[in-house]
């Protein structure tokens, strides 16, 4: 499959499951934003896509690398606190943390991302959960 | 004194302490300490704001954190500093005023002699203590400027030294002092060694006067050291004849410094090993100030049998700069970090200072390497190079912003700096990539794929052979670090295979591209994409993987049947290969993929009908999977709903068996 995702979490006190399923519907709209996009010159704005749709408990916010790697955040709608330049610096960081995984060698695109044995991506999960703390 | 001491607490409440008897040279170093400790507290990222806020206003105190640090680096055990915290009064009163402080430095002092913690020992003459500044604390809390308390750190150290010598020698070095002051303000201190370099610097002006044997306990316990040390004159370690009663604080001193040593031994690198790390270095690139790519370094560590994870993990912690590629002293700290694994110790959590590449690079300064070598492979430094660039981003950029930087002698920093102007041009420099565009399809699924696809390749066809050597220049113009990869490892490697995996030349378009993607398609080889990239062929691959990785929309042309008929076609070697990956990229894989490399070297020959027939079997074992998939869906949902049926059926079932019960004649007694 095509759209398996690399890396996904979630606090852990909701239903992961619902998680999942509206990533992977709100790929989607990513897919329909990029296209839309055309080939024009792709710089740091164009890679955040900004709000993608709204529920009504939830706001979920895309994000698209060079490489068309998607980054899809899903955040409580009470969290109001949260402005556009929060969500774009943090998509900035999640993609910095995902480049030095990709500079792994060691570490093969399409491979899940993950640090439970001890190797990579163990930066980039802390880096996830950093950010997800003070939000959460 | 004791007046002097008083007032120099500025009034801070010091009830409790006895009187402290402190020497001139106790007093000057104190109270640098001590401003240091208070300065670091306000300018520095305030690590003590509890203690600090119960502070009493107007009182000048040391933060906790500096404190903690400098204690810490007296090298004293944390029981004896948590004992000489309480004595202080530092715990009673909840913070560190000036009293406490000094109190504090005098215990220290006393336990750095050997002499047990009370109150008591503090009132006889004692040496200075002493502090083993570490370069993490050096930096982050007194360095700012680095070089400013740097200097400060050497000179309340030698005036101490100056003192203690004055004290314990009745000799008069006076003379000396201020002659080295100045020279002191002046060491390169560069930041990342200054503690020890100045500090053997300065002490060379110390010992070209007074000949000390202080910097022997710094050689003692670090004869890396040793190189720096001796441009600086020549360490005397010929102990000087009033040093007997020095000896003994020393001793103590370098005891501790040497059970600090021999905690960090794992990780540190010691001459012979040092050696042995760059002759392996040399063997994978020749230039010593250039860089192992990433792919090169993974086959060469990989032969080292330890678990991908680990390897990788490895990887995080020794690239430091991550930007995919070793430079000596990165290498050099993998390399130990794996022998070390090996060896059974457990992987740190965080890369040890010895091990840091500022660290290695201080205390190694480069061999003198060839000078003929260096030319003769200043072509291949581009090369060698650009995939070092190439291997960290998706862009092609790097090559044209970071080669001018890159033939410069690469240090650390150099590196930081070239990393810092790559994430800068990252995003603006996509466009100048033709092939990104084009690849946007392509690569939904398998982001970044094209500078991993040599990792993946090598890992398909096999991970014993010996790293290949740098190419002398590649051929290829496409500026992706990965087409280079590609082809210094399939040069030295089976030829077969490598007509196999590369496209044909340029009068065929390469055919056998998408079907091997499609054949590793869940697996690691998939970045083979990377030679559809550059070979503009996404075209295909956007139109196939797009739709594969949507709900398969078409009708499904063959059975799962029709694989297997593929299976056991005789071309089908590309098919064999394909499914091997599948099952594992590991190295079982290799063998089997070495052996069908060089069989698939005869069967390649007929290489536009192979490439056909691979291209067809590809679409068919797409459709196959697509079939696959909605079977898999149908009967997903057939079985929800039978096992939904089941449970109606138990139901009536038992109601039956109710009824059937009630109707029977009762005949239970």
């Amino acid at each position: 499959g095509a759209n398996y995702p690399l890396y996904i979490r979630s606090t852990p006190t909701e239903n992961e499951l619902k998680f999942h399923y509206m990533v992977h519907t709100s790929l989607d709209v990513v897919d329909e934003k990029i296209s839309a996009m055309g080939k024009a010159l792709v710089d740091q704005r164009e890679l955040y896509l900004g709000l993608l749709y709204p529920t009504e408990d939830y706001k979920v916010y895309g994000y698209v690398t060079n490489s068309k790697v998607k980054f899809v955040m899903v955040v409580d709608s009470s969290n109001t606190a949260l402005r556009d330049n929060e969500i774009r610096s943090m998509f900035r960081k999640l993609h910095n943390s995902y480049t030095d995984v990709m500079c792994n060698p060691f570490y093969n695109p399409g491979d899940r991302i993950q640090s439970r044995f001890v190797c990579l991506g163990r930066a980039f999960d802390n880096m996830v959960t950093s950010m997800m703390i003070p939000v959460c | 004194m004791e007046a002097a001491a008083a007032a120099a607490a500025g009034g801070g409440c010091g009830s409790g302490p006895p009187p402290l008897l402190l020497s001139e040279g106790e007093q000057q170093c104190y109270s640098e300490l001590f401003a240091r400790c208070a300065g670091a507290a306000g300018g520095g990222p305030g690590p003590g704001p509890p203690e600090a806020a119960r502070v009493a206003p107007g009182t000048v105190t040391a933060a906790a954190g500096p404190v903690a640090d400098l204690f810490r680096a007296s090298q004293l055990p944390a029981e004896t500093l948590h004992q000489i915290t309480e004595l202080c009064g530092a715990k009673r009163v909840g913070y560190f005023g000036p009293t406490q402080f000094y109190i504090a430095l005098k215990l220290i002092a006393a336990a750095q002699s050997g002499l047990p913690v009370r109150i008591e020992s503090i009132k006889c003459e004692l040496p200075l203590p002493r502090f083993m500044m570490s370069k993490n604390d050096g930096e982050i809390r007194f360095g700012n400027p680095a070089e400013l308390h740097g200097t400060k750190v050497q000179i309340p150290y030698l005036t101490t030294e100056k003192n203690s010598f004055k004290r314990m020698d009745d000799e008069d070095k006076q003379e000396t002092q201020s002659p080295t002051m100045s020279p002191l303000a002046s060491p390169p201190s560069s930041p990342p060694h200054y503690q020890r370099v100045p500090l053997s610097h300065g002490y060379s002006k110390l010992r070209s006067s007074a000949e000390q044997m202080h910097p022997a306990p710094y050689e003692a316990r670090q004869p890396l050291v040793q190189p720096e040390g001796s441009s600086s004159g020549g360490p005397g370690t010929k102990p000087l004849r009033h040093q007997t009663s020095l000896i003994r604080s020393f001793s103590v001193e370098r005891e501790l410094q040497d059970n600090s040593s021999y905690l960090d031994e794992p990780w540190r690198i010691t001459e012979e090993q040092r050696e042995y790390y760059v002759n392996q270095f040399r063997s994978l690139q020749p230039d010593p100030s250039s860089f192992i790519s990433g792919s090169v370094a993974k086959n060469f560590f990989t032969k080292s049998k330890l678990s991908i994870p680990e390897l990788s993990y490895i990887w995080e912690l020794s690239d430091a700069d991550c930007d995919g590629a070793l430079t000596l002293s990165e290498f050099c700290a993998a390399f130990h970090l794996i022998v070390a694994r090996k060896n059974g110790y457990p992987l740190p959590e965080g890369l040890p200072p010895t091990l840091q590449p500022e660290y290695l690079q201080a205390a190694f300064p480069k061999p003198k390497w060839d000078c003929q070598l260096f030319d003769s492979y200043s072509e291949s430094l581009p090369a060698n190079q650009q995939p070092r660039d190439l291997n960290r981003m998706e862009t092609s950029v790097k090559d044209t912003a970071d080669l001018p930087v890159s033939t410069q002698d690469v240090t650390g920093d150099d590196k930081q700096a070239l990393k810092s102007t790559v994430n800068e041009a990252l995003p603006k420099d996509v466009s100048e990539d033709p092939a990104t565009p084009k690849d946007s399809n392509s690569l939904k699924a398998r982001p970044r794929s094209r500078s991993y696809s040599s990792t993946s390749i090598e890992e398909a066809m096999k991970r014993g052979e010996d790293p290949p050597t740098p190419p002398p220049r590649p051929q290829k113009t496409h500026s992706r670090a990965s087409s280079l990869d590609l082809n210094k490892v399939f040069q030295p490697s089976v030829p077969a295979t490598k007509s196999g995996l590369l496209p044909p030349p340029p009068a065929l378009p390469p055919r056998p591209c998408p079907s091997q993607i499609w054949a590793i398609m869940n697996s690691v080889a998939v970045n083979i994409c990377i030679q559809v990239v550059e070979w503009s062929e996404q075209v295909s691959e956007a139109e196939l993987l797009p739709q594969l990785s949507r709900a398969p929309s078409q009708a499904a042309e063959s059975s799962p049947s029709k694989k297997d008929v593929l299976y056991s076609q005789p071309p089908s070697k590309p098919i064999r290969r394909k499914f091997r990956p599948e099952n594992q990229a590991t190295e079982n894989q290799e063998p089997s993929t070495v052996a069908s490399g060089p069989a698939s070297a005869a069967t390649v020959k007929p290489h536009p009908t192979v490439q056909k027939q691979s291209s067809k079997q590809k679409k068919a074992i797409q459709t196959a999977i697509r079939k696959n998939k909605e079977a898999n869906a149908v009967l997903a949902r057939l079985n929800s709903e039978l096992q939904q049926q089941l449970k109606e059926v138990h139901q009536e079932r038992i109601a039956l068996e109710n009824q059937l019960e009630q109707l029977r004649p009762v005949t239970v007694l």
